[in-house]
């Protein structure tokens, strides 16, 4: 690596149902001058620009990059446009950060989004091909067997989603930004909620959202004298597999076990349960907490729940996990991952508001997609490496 | 600034279409024209020799082609791996709800495939059922696995969790 890389702006739309007010590039435009404002800078202090999100399919929109760059304002800038699925957020970050710790620029802005309103994801995901039969109703159809073969492995308590759709809620009461807004959110109400893709019930689901989330990354020189503290990228991974091979493991990928040791290795941690403040987790389905605080090392496999169930995810535990509200209570997809990386960077340089973990020095943004088979994740800290 | 400037943005629904001819290839012809006459056909990875159904002519793992003479005939019977019951709509389904999708392991194949499992009471549905094929009447075949309405369950023992638990 050539560059030290630290994130010295972050901007963030209101996540909701429907951004109707703006239109595709307003969505970004409203990410991407929040995190110049952040990061103290003009357009013309940025050198290039990466765009990310999930399949074009979705808005039926093809390529939108191509006139998004210029919309928000980025025209004759270098433009890369990041495609892996719902993981794309994440990998979009890790792209922008690597154009500078290369040293070909100094300053890059990355900007992730998702215009739900305008889409019909579940539709764009159960496509019909002569060599299977369309059964799987979305993302959540295909991810419920694998919940269920995850609960077989593990013996977890069937409650234990509905903890972490409980906890996740809450949190998001402590983010305005956050979509789902759920005052009376309870145990009793998210176990009453119905059952949508058994074992997932309606509130152990991600809401589907607009919004965008946009970073801007420089290089040392430039980030150590930035106005506010910048989040130091430690480590950045990614790892993939196919979705479909005999033997596949895919309640616990071997490319999320291979990704998260690779990672903690770039950063120089031994321990990640102890040497992690805390982390934000791409987690779309309730279940996928614990399943992740396995894949991602910090509790033995067929464990993860244990977490979850003992309060070690909570705000107030010892590796708290999703504190902004998670894609439990945001979920513009192709955003959703940047939303991880960006909220474990605010939390390293105190600027979280009312979900700050006191004395966060060192997070982990994650983000997965497509059948679990995508993953990225980065590591930052306060300190420079 | 005018008026119109104040009105609201109005929003419009654009149906796209965009249809796909698919050319199958040889594998998955042989594939498509064998399930148009009620056979299953795998293939036989040459590296590891596992079967693969369906299959696309090459290994997903190993990135080599399929064994060229390694068709293998399968049985329309096999073990349910893992499932869910699925209680919301989706415009591209045409399932009456609520439906079980399942993942299905045939009987000497190494990989699942995906379907619905009919005839059988919600609260009768588990892992490791012994299913077999519901098929369309023979006169509406034709080249996909939709040949195959359904698979119901079968009256025997349920498999040792253990002869399907790497396919979960
Ligand atoms: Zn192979």
């Amino acid at each position: 690596m050539a560059e030290l890389c630290g994130v010295i702006g972050i901007g963030q739309t209101q996540y909701a149902a429907k951004r109707q007010e703006l239109s595709m590039p307003g969505l970004l435009r409203e990410a991407a001058e929040r995190a110049l404002e952040d990061a103290d800078c003009t357009w013309a202090d940025i050198d290039a620009v990466v765009i990310g999100k999930a399949p074009d399919m979705f808005e039926g929109v093809m390529m939108p990059e191509l006139f998004l760059n210029d919309a928000i304002g980025g025209a004759y800038k270098p433009m890369l446009r990041v495609h892996t699925a719902g993981s794309v957020g994440g990998s979009t970050a890790i792209v922008a950060a690597s154009l500078v710790q290369s040293g070909i620029h100094d300053r890059v802005l990355t900007v992730a989004y998702e215009k739900q309103s305008e889409s019909n994801a579940t539709w764009a995901l159960t496509i019909s091909m002569p060599f299977s039969v369309a059964t799987v109703a979305g993302a959540g159809g295909y991810f419920a067997p694998l919940v269920r073969g995850y609960i077989r492995r593990s013996g977890a308590p069937e409650d234990t989603g509905i903890r972490v759709a409980v906890k996740d809620r809450q949190n998001a009461l402590k983010n305005p930004l956050a979509h789902l807004q759920l005052e009376d959110i309870s145990f009793d109400m998210v176990a009453d909620s119905p059952m949508l893709w058994d074992p997932i019930r309606y509130l152990e689901t991600c809401p589907s959202s607009d919004g965008a989330c946009a970073m801007v990354m420089a290089k040392e020189s430039i980030a150590t004298d930035s106005t506010r503290p910048a989040a130091w990228i430690h480590a950045t991974e990614m790892r993939s597999e196919p979705t479909m091979f005999s033997g596949r493991d895919q309640v616990m990928p071997r490319a999320t076990l291979d990704n998260a040791a690779s990672l903690y290795k770039k950063a120089g941690i031994q321990n990640p349960r102890s040497e992690i403040d805390c982390a934000e987790i791409y987690v779309p389905f309730s279940w996928f907490e614990p399943m992740w605080m396995e894949g991602m090392l910090f509790a033995p496999i067929n464990e993860g729940w244990k977490m979850t169930y003992e309060g070690s995810t909570a705000l107030d535990g010892d590796l708290p996990v999703n504190m902004s509200g998670g894609v439990l209570s945001s979920n513009p997809i192709g955003a959703s991952g940047m939303i991880r990386f960006a909220e474990a960077a605010l939390q390293v340089r105190g600027m979280a508001g009312e979900h700050q973990i006191d004395g966060a020095r060192k997070a982990l943004g994650h983000a997965y997609g497509g059948g679990s088979q995508y993953f990225s994740t980065w590591i930052v800290d306060n300190r420079k490496p | 600034m005018s008026e119109e400037a104040n009105e609201p943005i109005e929003v419009l629904r654009l149906p796209v279409e965009l249809e796909y001819q698919y050319t199958a290839g040889e594998s998955a012809s042989r594939f498509l024209r064998a399930i148009k006459r009620g056979k299953l056909l795998g293939q036989r990875c040459p590296v590891d020799g596992r079967v693969y159904f369906p299959t696309r002519g090459c290994c997903p793992q190993h990135g080599v082609p399929m064994a060229d003479d390694g068709s293998v005939e399968l049985p329309d019977v096999g073990t349910l791996v893992t499932y869910s019951i699925v209680r919301i709509p989706s415009e591209n389904i045409p399932l009456d709800l609520p439906y079980v999708t399942i993942q299905v392991l045939l009987d000497g194949a190494d990989t699942v495939m995906m379907h619905v499992l009919g005839e059988c009471a919600l609260e009768d549905v588990h892992m490791g059922m012994r299913l077999k094929a519901k098929w369309k009447p023979e006169e509406e075949w034709e080249s996909s696995v939709g040949n195959i309405l359904y698979f119901v369950p079968q009256d025997e023992p349920d498999a040792p969790y253990d002869s399907y638990k790497e396919h979960i």
